[in-house]
């Protein structure tokens, strides 16, 4: 274990995780709240597209992704806002062309292969190098940022829309923001937790931490330290084998982070209550 | 600034839904100081009038000003409190009462500026003035429904605002709430602020209401004085079995001048 901290892919490995660790959940809190728990795995869908698309035009897949999975982020939140049921299928139309464009690229792509697409789709934490953390490490600062600025009016936005309306928020550009928040948020996590489970992240520790919590703010910090313990958990427990592989390890100790909450909070809550 | 600029003026107002009319030529002007119960049976329209009046509803035809000012052009919403009809949930996140009420202070409080003492003790205020200080740290989605309301009217009272529209603040209100509500809004009157509410009964608001509109099918079938409380209504506490619209001896003079379908 000490040896494998002095490596520097696994420092830049941990590094990743934590930074994804924090930012997933404080961006999933808006959007559990808002009722938009899937829009996560929408953008991860398509931003498959966009990594593709870097393979093909040779630019790093991490621009492309960025690219596109805000664009992706940017429709979903048009159709939301027209919003009727039809918004539905318009919806899972835009996801299964995200990923069915992905393979599809990525096939045709100089240099892609299947191994390459199942490390966008479930992670590859160990391949993140040192260009990729400079671009998740600016990411995070921005998802943060854009947190601690308009946390304030996004509580407001995700509680009511209309009442933020009625308080002069600019509900268009905020509920924007919060879609282009949860796209870049994609793209931090796809290198670790993989475009398919990147959402798991951003609502798993919101649902272990309101267990705990009476307050938005209790939860959304308590979520972030649920998070950051699930992403270097997992890591570290896949360097146990190399057989575990570390996206699907981060995943699922946050489930079962989630299932011993469930249990502790209906304990707790009945003690409280009696 | 015109000193007594009527704060809601709206003319000729529509709003369709789906195609459906909802509201069909509203003409509703709103003075400083009035406390207006917008009254009528479910489905009137009553509600879709009040959002429409601070630009919730987009207007399908005619106009409505908020202060002078079309809402979607009006930037001073700090002088505006709304209150909806109920607290939303949401996705399940947990929010205390506390930061529900103190969220009330956004029109005032905007990016980059940190919380203050004022800020503080407006919030502290607001709970105090509906009888939830104890209450604070709670889960707001836990509180009774009558205790819901409390805070979404804290949270309104959180911005100092002059004007409050609230949409049913009576709505499945136990009576100890209802009480509570009327004194709140007795001392918002006595203050000098505007008030339009949205009500399907008074009971205990009633003695504060100084004009009452009532909506049938998208029009006001009824703009003036509410009647006033008479014999056994007048004592405090009375059992309210009087509705105020839909009797035919009451609607029957009007017959004239409403608009008809």
């Amino acid at each position: 274990m000490i040896e494998l901290l002095q490596l520097p892919f696994f420092q830049q490995a941990l590094i990743a995780a934590l930074l994804v660790g924090l930012c997933a959940p404080a961006v999933g809190t808006f959007i559990v709240q808002r009722r938009l728990a899937l829009l996560g795995d929408g953008i991860g869908h398509v931003a498959l597209t966009g990594v593709a698309l870097g393979f093909l035009t040779g630019t790093a897949p991490v621009l492309t992704a960025i690219i596109v999975s805000v664009a992706g982020a940017v429709a979903i939140e048009l159709v939301r806002a027209r919003g009727r049921t039809t918004g539905d299928v318009a919806l899972a139309l835009l996801f299964y062309g995200g990923i069915a464009g992905g393979v599809l690229l990525m096939a045709i792509a100089p240099g892609g292969s299947n191994a390459k697409l199942n490390s966008y789709l479930f992670g590859s934490i160990a391949t993140v190098a040192a260009e990729d953390l400079w671009v998740i490490a600016g990411l995070a600062v921005a998802v943060i940022g854009v947190v601690a600025v308009f946390g304030r009016e996004l509580f407001v936005l995700c509680q009511d829309e209309e009442v933020a309306k009625a308080s002069g928020l600019p509900v268009r550009l905020l509920s924007m923001i919060i879609a282009i928040t949860a796209a870049l948020t994609v793209v931090i996590a796809m290198r670790v937790v993989g475009l398919l489970l990147v959402s798991a992240l951003m609502v798993i520790p919101v649902a272990t931490s309101q267990q705990f919590t009476n307050g938005f703010r209790a939860t959304m910090g308590l979520a972030m330290l649920f998070g950051v313990i699930a992403a270097v958990g997992g890591l570290l427990s896949s360097t146990l084998s190399p057989k575990v592989p570390p996206g699907a390890a981060i995943v699922l100790l946050a489930l079962a982070g989630f299932v011993l909450a469930l249990g502790v909070g209906r304990f707790v809550r009945r003690r409280r209550a009696s | 600034m015109l000193l007594n600029q009527p704060v809601f003026a709206m003319t000729g107002g529509q709003v369709t839904l789906d195609r459906r009319p909802v509201l069909r030529g509203v003409d509703l002007t709103v003075c400083p100081g009035e406390v207006v119960a917008v009254l009528g049976a479910n489905g009137s329209g009553k509600s879709t009038l009040v959002r429409a009046l601070l630009g919730l509803m987009p207007l399908s035809g005619g106009s409505t000003l908020l202060y002078g000012t079309p809402p979607a052009r009006f930037r001073d919403w700090q002088r505006v409190g709304y209150v909806p009809q109920r607290l939303q949930v949401g996705g399940g996140v947990p929010a205390t009462v506390r930061e529900v009420v103190a969220s009330g202070r956004i029109a005032r409080q905007r990016r980059f500026r940190f919380t203050d003492a004022a800020d503080r003790a407006a919030v502290e205020r607001a709970l105090e003035a509906v009888g939830l200080s104890d209450r604070a740290g709670d889960r707001a989605q836990e509180l009774s429904g009558g205790q819901q309301q409390r805070v979404l009217i804290a949270r309104a009272l959180a911005g100092d605002p002059d004007t409050y529209v609230m949409d049913e603040p009576t709505a499945g209100v136990d009576a100890e709430s209802q009480r509570l509500l009327a004194d709140t809004l007795a001392a918002l009157v006595e203050g000098g602020k505007t008030i339009v509410l949205v009500a399907h009964e008074l009971g205990p608001l009633e003695p504060l209401i100084t004009r009452g509109v009532v909506v049938r099918d998208g029009v006001i079938a009824h703009d003036g004085r509410p009647p006033a409380p008479e014999g056994d209504c007048a004592r405090p506490g009375h059992e309210h079995l009087h509705p105020h619209s839909g009797r035919p001896e009451e609607s029957g003079p009007l017959e004239s001048w409403q608009v008809k379908p």
